[in-house]
């Protein structure tokens, strides 16, 4: 950020009194069917301080996206918020009209959605879409724009000349980074990332996540990163979060998580894929299919694929129980202290 | 398994009386002096797929998808074919279930040379010996039919001397067979009551009905979860084990080939680029694409760390290519000769071949780690 043109666009220092970009309480999402509701996030919370990078892992259905959604204020219906705040840079997103929120995305919250293709305008060069976002905050000097516009994009290493170009002429790799360097338009604060390698091969998909990195170290954005492949965020994330059934069942510092998963539910997940190096051993993943968030068990929503079930865990449902600093939901630990 | 080892000969009979005058004559005695040699299911020679691109009025480049593809199948056995996207991975599986014609080069099965396979019986039949199971169990059922209907209609078309009573049986035992229990009555439920790994079970069902010798699987796990992933690849080796089928495993994730394959093909930009043993390959990569590949691979158990390559996996460009080896823009081990001269496959360890000019059968030549 050493040109003129870059400062401009920088963000507003992230919410000064609590240093937390992000404050999530007691989030709830139901979707409002004819046939009934569907609790797809049940009471999530969670912090997120300035420049922090947050996984959120999980099986389809297990509410990640739904979660993300809910944070970035884009649930259509019949999804609906039902419970709890999002407090972004000290405001409640929850109930804000579209033009409130209009002035918040990309210049403070941008989201990067799993499927580029989808997420740019097939007709519109890469500059044009560019352009119309920043347009639509109030940057209308074309010099302005083409200078920002260029410099983005040599950000995630792609040459400025595809300004011109439109999606369908780049590489997967290419329009995911473009769409990152959308993102990067004006410094957010806080960026939401919906599976953004899912559609890349290995290698591409290395090689953006070593550039999301990289970009988070030298802009100090923070990042909520949604996947369902635990392993992609295992060199990346600070902090991760598995989610099951529309709980968190187990959050914590991602390199703990991974050592020493605590909850049966990531030991399953960390088990389930199969790995590159080492003995080559017979996996088992996890036998039976989620829970039907429709009709949601009395006990423990992991009970019926538990390998470690208990007679209480049919009936109960578990709270977050706090060991040494990672929160998990298992009567396993029912002897520690509850977290929040 | 009751019936396939009752059944193959009188098949086989079938299969001859039933062919075109004019392919019977080679396709003996291939068949003779392949059974003497190698028991390969499935072998392609030099086996090349160019498409002519440009618009519809000058179609003056080519894409070279395939290029000189050479591979052995053999019996009961996985072998894993993998790739970025782009590589051709998926063209050779559209070739082998006979969806494209090569531009050049040549597929036996079982000894008969593809392009001598003419007429709807001789197709219909080569369609049931080497079903495609597809990526995405999603869009690959028609949603407004029961899962039933699918696999009847692939019975009633392929198994003809099949009764009402008999087709219903056999779902039911392929069904049972990659894991729908009961298997009744996940018959009559329609797709969108199934969960994506419980289709993508539909699917290899389904192929298996046809009682195939060889099932072309084109990235079927990859739009399932990480947890159930497993359950398949576990399907696939059952399958191998019980049912005595072949499987063409085409994949990106190299770490579910090594899970369940026999052997690997890694493919480049149309070329195989190394290709032995899985777990051959993996621990001795020679190809420094594979070595990329390898360094790549998202594992949690390694120690933490963000690597330093700079490759942003960009794919090749295979129009008109220039000879050479494809991989040279990406390659820190690059030397002169890779820009000239289009490097050969060559066994450098037993069984074990990299079509690289710098590779060596030692440890020396290591690009990425």
């Amino acid at each position: 950020m050493s040109s003129a043109p870059g400062e401009a666009f920088q963000g507003n220092a992230p919410g000064g009194i609590s240093g937390n970009v992000l404050e999530v309480r007691d989030l709830s999402v139901e979707y409002l069917l004819e046939r009934g509701t569907v609790l797809a996030v049940d009471e999530v919370s969670f912090d997120l301080a300035a420049g922090e990078f947050i996984g959120i892992v999980g099986e389809s259905g297990c509410g990640k996206s739904t979660l993300l959604f809910a944070i970035a204020q884009l649930l259509v219906p019949p999804a609906e918020i039902t419970g709890g705040s999002v407090i972004f840079k000290g405001r409640n997103m929850v109930g804000l009209t579209d033009r409130e929120l209009a002035a918040v995305r990309w210049k403070d919250l941008s989201v990067v959605m799993q499927s580029a293709m989808n997420a740019l305008n097939p007709v519109k060069s890469i500059g044009a879409q560019f352009d119309d976002a920043m347009r639509a905050h109030g940057v209308t000097s074309k010099a302005q724009i083409a200078d920002r516009s260029a410099e983005v994009l040599r950000m995630v290493s792609i040459d400025p000349i595809h300004l011109k170009s439109y999606p369908h002429q780049l590489s997967g790799g290419m329009r995911q980074r473009s769409m990152i360097a959308m993102a990067m338009l004006f410094t957010p604060d806080l960026v939401i990332m919906d599976e953004p390698t899912s559609a890349l091969d290995v290698v591409a998909q290395r090689s953006l996540m070593v550039q999301i990195k990289e970009l988070q170290e030298e802009l100090g954005f923070a990042i909520i990163f949604v996947t369902h492949d635990m392993s992609l965020v295992s060199h990346f994330s600070d902090r991760l979060m598995v989610m099951y059934g529309g709980v968190v069942a187990e959050f914590g510092a991602t390199r703990r998580v991974f050592d020493t998963p605590l909850h049966p539910y990531s030991v399953g997940l960390l088990e389930a894929f199969p790995s590159i190096r080492g003995p080559r051993v017979p996996l088992t993943g996890i036998p039976g299919s989620p829970p039907n968030l429709a009709s949601i068990p009395p006990g423990c929503r992991f009970a019926p694929r538990c390998p470690k079930v208990m007679a209480r865990c049919e009936v109960e449902p578990p709270p977050l129980y706090e060991v040494d600093g990672t929160l998990v939901r298992c009567f396993l630990y029912a002897g520690e202290e509850p977290g929040k | 398994m009751t019936e396939p080892a009752a059944s193959q000969p009188p098949r086989a009979a079938i299969r001859d009386t039933a062919l075109p005058a004019d392919a019977a004559a080679p396709a003996e005695s291939e068949v003779s002096s392949d059974q003497a040699g190698t028991a390969a299911l499935l072998r392609t020679e030099n086996l090349t797929r160019h498409f002519k691109i440009g618009s519809a009025l000058s179609k003056k480049h080519t894409l070279h998808a395939v290029d000189d593809f050479s591979l052995t199948i053999g019996e009961h056995e996985i072998i894993a074919l993998a790739g970025e996207s782009g590589s051709g991975k998926s063209t050779v599986a559209r070739l082998l279930a006979k969806l494209y014609k090569p531009t050049s080069g040549e597929i036996y099965f079982q000894g008969r040379p593809l392009s001598a396979i003419r007429g709807r019986r001789a197709v219909l039949r080569y369609r049931g010996d080497v079903p495609m199971v597809f990526q995405d169990p999603f869009a690959s059922f028609n949603p407004v039919f029961r899962v039933s209907h699918g696999i009847m209609r692939c019975l009633k078309l392929h198994r003809p001397e099949l009764s009402a009573q008999q087709r219903r049986e056999e779902a039911e035992r392929v069904f049972t067979a990659v894991g729908l229990t009961p298997a009744a009555e996940v018959l009559e439920r329609f797709p969108h009551e199934l969960s994506g790994g419980q289709r993508q079970r539909v699917g290899f069902a389904q192929a298996l009905a046809l009682r195939p010798k060889l099932i072309l699987a084109d990235e079927p796990v990859s739009m399932l979860d990480v947890s159930i992933r497993i359950g398949l690849l576990n399907l696939m080796a059952d399958l191998r084990d019980t049912q005595g089928v072949s499987i063409l495993y085409i994949t990106h994730d190299i770490a579910s080939a090594r899970y369940v394959a026999d052997r690997l093909i890694v493919m480049y930009a149309g070329h195989i680029a190394e290709t032995g043993p899985t777990e051959e390959v993996l621990s001795r990569p020679r190809h420094p694409y594979t070595q990329l590949l390898l360094s790549a691979v998202p594992d949690p158990r390694a120690p933490l760390g963000v690597g330093a390559e700079t490759d942003q996996g960009e794919p090749p460009k295979v129009i008109d290519p220039a000879p050479g080896c494809r991989f040279r823009w990406r390659c820190p081990l690059a030397i002169d000769e890779c820009h000239q001269v289009t490097p050969p496959l060559r066994e450098l360890l037993p069984e074990h071949s990299a079509a690289c000019h710098v590779a060596r059968a030692d440890a020396e030549t290591q690009a990425f780690r």
